[in-house]
């Protein structure tokens, strides 16, 4: 199956095209996977601490339906005004309606996931509708007409240079001046005058407690709070797993999320929104989207266990060679390679492959989603689905005839490795990915098995 | 004590002294081995890449050749864990589980079921150890640094008797090579860009000699070592446990 867009491994190799800025991105996530293994080590149970954030998931999937039905009432009863969306088209059309009745034609937006998962900023651009998003790396990846590349650090893929250019283009910072304390200065300045207009405010939702009916959201600029506060109109958009059991349960994976996701004991704001104040209108939009398909799908129910706090990405390897923007997916790296093809398995057919399956995502996610495992059985669907490409699997087929043939194989591997020392061109050559920037093996003249045969006669 | 000897594919044709040095290492600790002949592949290159559906000749092969052993051994982690996380055949799915159940990598085996306390090698070089993924994080040869948990390392337990050799520290520990199976092919840019990276970690440290437990991802080292014209060489940990 051929793509509209290029995938993976295209655009990974030009990200690999200027080295030293892949070296660069890798050295910055690395610092922040050490950050989260230090922070993680100052904690004797952490273990413990994500095998009980993995078992209360397992119950939230297992009990869904109950517990958003749990949250719908008591969010009622806390003055909320609760909407249902079965996919991003419903959502969005929610969300504009909710601001057509404002009559609004700027808002502003806290970090959501979701939201970009449903495009709802260039949904509501098409509606004459402007968003600002006020999370610092969104606002730059916006100005820079972008999407985010990773989903705690929207603009991790940008050097400060870079930002300096995107503030003095758009904010009338002076040309050159790339200093980080300034540049986030100049961002205040400019985000305060849109949250003290703004007379909407969308945010996201961290983790909704069925018990209570009260949204917690997690931010370290408290952007979330200077937006729903200041606002007439605040409206929560969330996945259906974002639920949670009891507001007890923030005692687990508060101290989960920021320690994973940037190295920190606890988001500077951690902020529960329960009730509207006087005068105050609170929204909450709960959003399907494909998640209870996936929940039907028994081998990647448990991906929706996901807390967001990206530590797939900064561990992984290939994400941090690659960059976000080659999963060409809202959600980047492991754990977008395994909720990506759920939502669109033909588009997506190409990420479960980018992975050396060498689990380390598994290792670091603080709710024990097993990444790597969903990786390889996602490659065995699209393969069965028939997303996999032709050559492939004619590859494939060729490489099953030759090893389920114990005297084909014999053959073959003579014939081939004779090839190889008498006209080493045919494999050394630019057709061969391999041979590209390394060496081929030397083909010895023997096999193993010849060798036994002749030195351990029966 | 029946050993059925495991030499993956690519070992068998492209690195036979891989074979060699497990025979003989095997052969000097007391185990009677033999190496069924005719055995392929375990399948993992159809299985990774999304074709699990092909490996039913591999799974077969595999089961009629090692089904009547006591253990069997490979020397190669990533192979050794897709057969016991894959191995079934309809109608010999007793067989398979005992293979499952039975088959371990070469290191796993010297110090869990022969017990190895001393080994009478010597190899004085600077030896920096790429621990392998599936080895390490999928059959637990050594503690992965993600986790808050006690360190440990069967490879480096065993490189420790070995006369001479001196283990280098590595920046990071544990990050994959990049070989990835097919991946090394269809995402040949990253895939080779890991490999550098690996290999100055070691570089930068001091090795003489980069070893492991999967001539995997050694064979796509090497291969970036030669490009390079590097003086560093990859030996499998066979090969060093097996030098006097």
């Amino acid at each position: 199956m051929e793509h509209q867009h290029k995938e993976h491994a295209l655009l990974a190799e030009d990200f690999n095209a200027n080295e030293p800025r892949v070296n660069w991105h890798d050295e910055t996530l690395w610092w922040i996977r050490q950050k989260r293994d230090k922070i993680a080590w100052s904690i004797p149970e952490w273990e413990e601490l994500r095998e009980a954030a993995s078992r209360i998931k397992h119950n939230v999937l297992g009990n869904l339906h109950d517990y958003l039905l749990e949250f719908e009432r008591k969010a009622q009863e806390n003055g909320a005004i609760v909407h249902w969306a079965a996919d991003a088209a419903e959502h969005n059309k929610i969300v504009l309606q909710l601001l057509q009745e404002q009559g609004v034609k700027r808002m502003v937006k806290s970090k959501s996931m979701l939201t970009e998962e449903c495009h709802l900023n260039p949904y509501l651009d098409e509606h004459g509708i402007e968003v600002i998003d006020t999370d610092l790396g969104e606002r730059i990846v916006q100005l820079a007409k972008e999407p985010p590349s990773h989903i705690v650090l929207p603009c991790i893929h940008k050097k400060k240079e870079e930002i300096g250019e995107l503030f003095h283009e758009h904010l009338g910072t002076p040309a050159g001046n790339a200093d980080p304390k300034f540049l986030t200065a100049a961002a205040r300045q400019h985000l305060r005058k849109e949250f003290i207009q703004s007379r909407v405010a969308i945010t996201g939702v961290n983790f909704a407690v069925a018990e209570t009916g009260e949204m917690v959201v997690c931010t370290n600029e408290g952007n979330a709070d200077m937006g729903a506060h200041l606002a007439d109109v605040h409206i929560a958009c969330m996945g259906i797993e974002k639920i949670i059991p009891q507001r007890k349960h923030l005692g687990v994976f508060l101290r989960l999320l920021a320690r994973s996701a940037t190295g920190q004991p606890i988001t500077t704001y951690s902020s529960h929104f329960r009730s509207p104040k006087a005068g105050q209108q609170l929204h909450i939009v709960l959003v399907d989207n494909g998640r209870s398909r996936q929940l039907g799908r028994e081998d990647f129910r448990n991906s929706l266990k996901c807390i967001r706090c990206g530590a797939c990405m900064n561990t992984c390897p290939v994400y941090r060679r690659s960059g976000g923007h080659s999963y060409h997916n809202a959600i980047a790296g492991p754990i977008g390679a395994i909720l990506a093809p759920n939502l669109d398995m033909k588009e997506y057919a190409d990420l479960p492959f980018a992975s050396t399956l060498c689990g380390s995502c598994s290792n670091v996610c603080p709710v024990k989603i097993d990444i790597h495992q969903q990786l390889y059985k996602w490659r065995q669907v699209i393969t069965q689905e028939g997303y996999a490409k032709k050559t492939k699997a004619a590859g494939m087929h060729a490489m099953n005839i030759v090893l389920s043939k114990p005297g084909i194989y014999k053959t073959a591997g003579g014939v081939g490795r004779w090839v190889m020392r008498t006209f080493p061109a045919v494999v050394n050559n630019g057709m061969n990915p391999w041979f590209k920037q390394r060496e081929m093996p030397a083909p010895p003249k023997q096999s193993f098995a010849d060798w036994y045969k002749k030195n351990r006669p029966e | 004590m029946k050993v059925g000897l495991f030499i993956p594919c690519y070992i068998d044709q492209f690195y036979p002294q891989v074979g060699i040095a497990t025979l003989s290492l095997l052969e000097k600790l007391g185990c009677d081995v033999v190496y069924p002949q005719g055995q392929t592949c375990c399948g993992q290159p159809m299985a990774n890449s999304g074709f699990e559906h092909l490996t039913h000749g591999c799974n077969e092969l595999f089961v009629n050749h090692f089904e009547n052993f006591d253990y069997i051994v490979a020397p190669s982690g990533s192979c050794v864990l897709h057969i016991k996380d894959h191995l079934h055949v309809d109608g010999k799915e007793q067989a398979a589980t005992h293979i499952r159940q039975r088959i371990y990598e070469l290191a796993e085996f010297l110090t869990d079921v022969l017990k190895v306390d001393n080994l009478k090698a010597k190899f004085p070089h600077k030896v920096g150890v790429h621990q392998a993924c599936h080895g390490q994080r999928g059959l637990g040869l050594a503690q992965m640094s993600e986790l808050v948990a006690a360190p440990f390392s069967k490879p480096q337990q065993l490189l420790n008797m070995v006369e001479g050799l001196e283990l280098i520290e590595l920046k990071r520990a544990d990050e994959c090579c990049g070989f990835g199976g097919t991946f090394c092919v269809f995402e040949e840019a990253v895939s080779v860009k890991m490999g550098k990276d690996r290999i100055a970690d070691h570089v930068n440290n001091g090795a003489e000699y980069i070893t492991g437990n999967d001539v995997s991802c050694l064979m796509h080292l090497e291969g970036i070592l030669r490009r390079q014209k590097s003086n560093v060489k990859v030996l499998h940990i066979a090969e060093i446990l097996n030098s006097i």
